[in-house]
């Protein structure tokens, strides 16, 4: 059998601890998501990092593009009124 | 703003580049070298360790070098992967350096003689590997800033057990105190240039400052290798092999003698100790690995295939 083909790249995401998301750490080869698990537990949970571990298949990530940065997220620039500091209420106003 | 506008601006403002930015092609080659140079380094650097595991004089060191030399290989998979997110794949950065194309750090190709050679590569070795790799946390390219982070935050750990090796030894018995100054007399040198070339001598740093790639120069972080390391040698009672090493109050740091380039040159030039030896065994080590990369990947696809039928 040839050596050729790569392993398939999968994104590691770990929970570091019970209550907080699982976030993203980095990657790894592997020919499944069993030995995905398995060596994501071995290079990336060493020292205590996590509680649980998601492997995902970098390939089935959709991605935004850069390209689109500006049409994606300029539109909330001229959306302060989202911002609880745009109104300006009363000093006597409390609780608010 | 242009993708070109945009490059250069974040980078002068400190930003970060993510994989998917558009970025000059000589910085994209550059960060390809210089990471996938780094990655190589980490996996060749587990050789020279790795002879002293079945040696090791307890079990508690043992487990510790075990667990130094799997460190190393993580560092290498964080790496390889920082330098992958450039569109390079794997298996053509291994070929280049199985091929002997690419470089990794010329400090691997010297023997590892006896116990305190570990000492001293944890102490030194590591050492000044922290001092170039701190800065490289807050280099521009996002995935190699990160990577860094995580090697940064478990290297601390290298240092201070090859120093507590070297420590216990100039306390022990004459013969282990002679040992730790041998191990030191022949790592010291090389250790110093890890650094790299001065940088009279250094071309592509200027560029790489720019783009914040790098942000000390090598002869700034050699001096403070070397200003961090003499105490440390003075408080264990091993003498630093340099009779031109002295403190120069005038500049506020230690002078250090001439640098043997010569021998830099040669080791780079694949013609140091073991530079054949290191690169045979990654080979082997590589080759012999081949059928467990086969069969993983044929048992995942049986089952895939098994999983296929049974949903039919």
């Amino acid at each position: 059998m040839s050596a050729s083909a790569e392993w398939p790249l999968w994104e590691v995401f770990i929970r570091s601890r019970q209550g907080l998301s699982h976030r993203h750490v980095g990657s790894l080869h592997a020919p499944d998501a069993e030995m995905a698990l398995s060596h994501a537990r071995d290079v990336y949970t060493r020292r205590q990092e996590g509680t649980s571990i998601w492997v995902v298949p970098a390939a089935a990530i959709a991605a935004s593009s850069p390209d689109e940065k500006d049409i994606l997220f300029d539109p909330s620039d001229d959306k302060v009124y989202r911002h609880p500091t745009f109104y300006d209420l009363p000093d006597e106003v409390r609780n608010m | 703003m242009t993708p070109e506008e945009h490059f250069e601006d974040y980078v002068a403002r400190d930003l970060k580049i993510e994989a998917k930015d558009w970025m000059p092609e000589r910085y994209r080659r550059t960060l390809i070298r210089q990471i996938s140079q780094h990655a190589h380094s980490e996996i060749v650097g587990m050789l020279p360790e790795a002879n002293w595991i079945s040696r090791a004089p307890s079990l508690k060191r043992k487990a510790i070098l075990l667990a130094k030399v799997q460190d190393e290989a993580g560092h290498g998979l964080y790496l390889y992967s920082a330098a992958e997110t450039l569109g390079v794949s794997r298996d053509t950065l291994l070929e280049e350096l199985h091929s002997g194309k690419a470089k990794y750090s010329s400090i691997f190709n010297y023997p590892t003689l006896t116990w305190a050679d570990v000492g001293a590569i944890g102490w030194l070795v590591d050492g000044a590997a922290i001092m170039n790799q701190v800065p490289l946390c807050k280099c521009s390219y996002g995935p190699y800033a990160r990577a860094m982070t995580r090697v940064c935050k478990e290297e601390s750990f290298h240092q201070r057990q090859g120093f507590q090796i070297m420590l216990t030894l100039a306390q022990g018995t004459a013969a282990q105190k002679d040992m730790a100054q041998d191990a030191l007399n022949r790592w010291w040198w090389p250790s110093l240039m890890m650094f790299g070339p001065t940088d009279a001598e250094s071309p592509n740093s200027a560029e790489s400052m720019r783009w914040r790639i790098k942000r000390f120069s090598n002869d700034e972080l050699r001096q403070r290798f070397v200003d961090m390391t003499v105490p440390q040698a003075e408080l264990i009672g091993l003498t630093l092999p340099d009779a031109d090493l002295k403190w120069n109050a005038s500049t506020g740091h230690y002078d250090f003698g001439a640098i043997d380039w010569a021998e830099f040159q040669q080791v780079i030039s694949g013609h140091g100790p073991c530079n054949r030896e290191r690169l045979e065994t990654r080979k082997q080590a590589h080759a012999e690995g081949a059928w467990v990369r086969d069969a993983a990947r044929a048992h995942a696809e049986k089952r895939r295939a098994a999983a296929a039928r049974s949903a039919a």
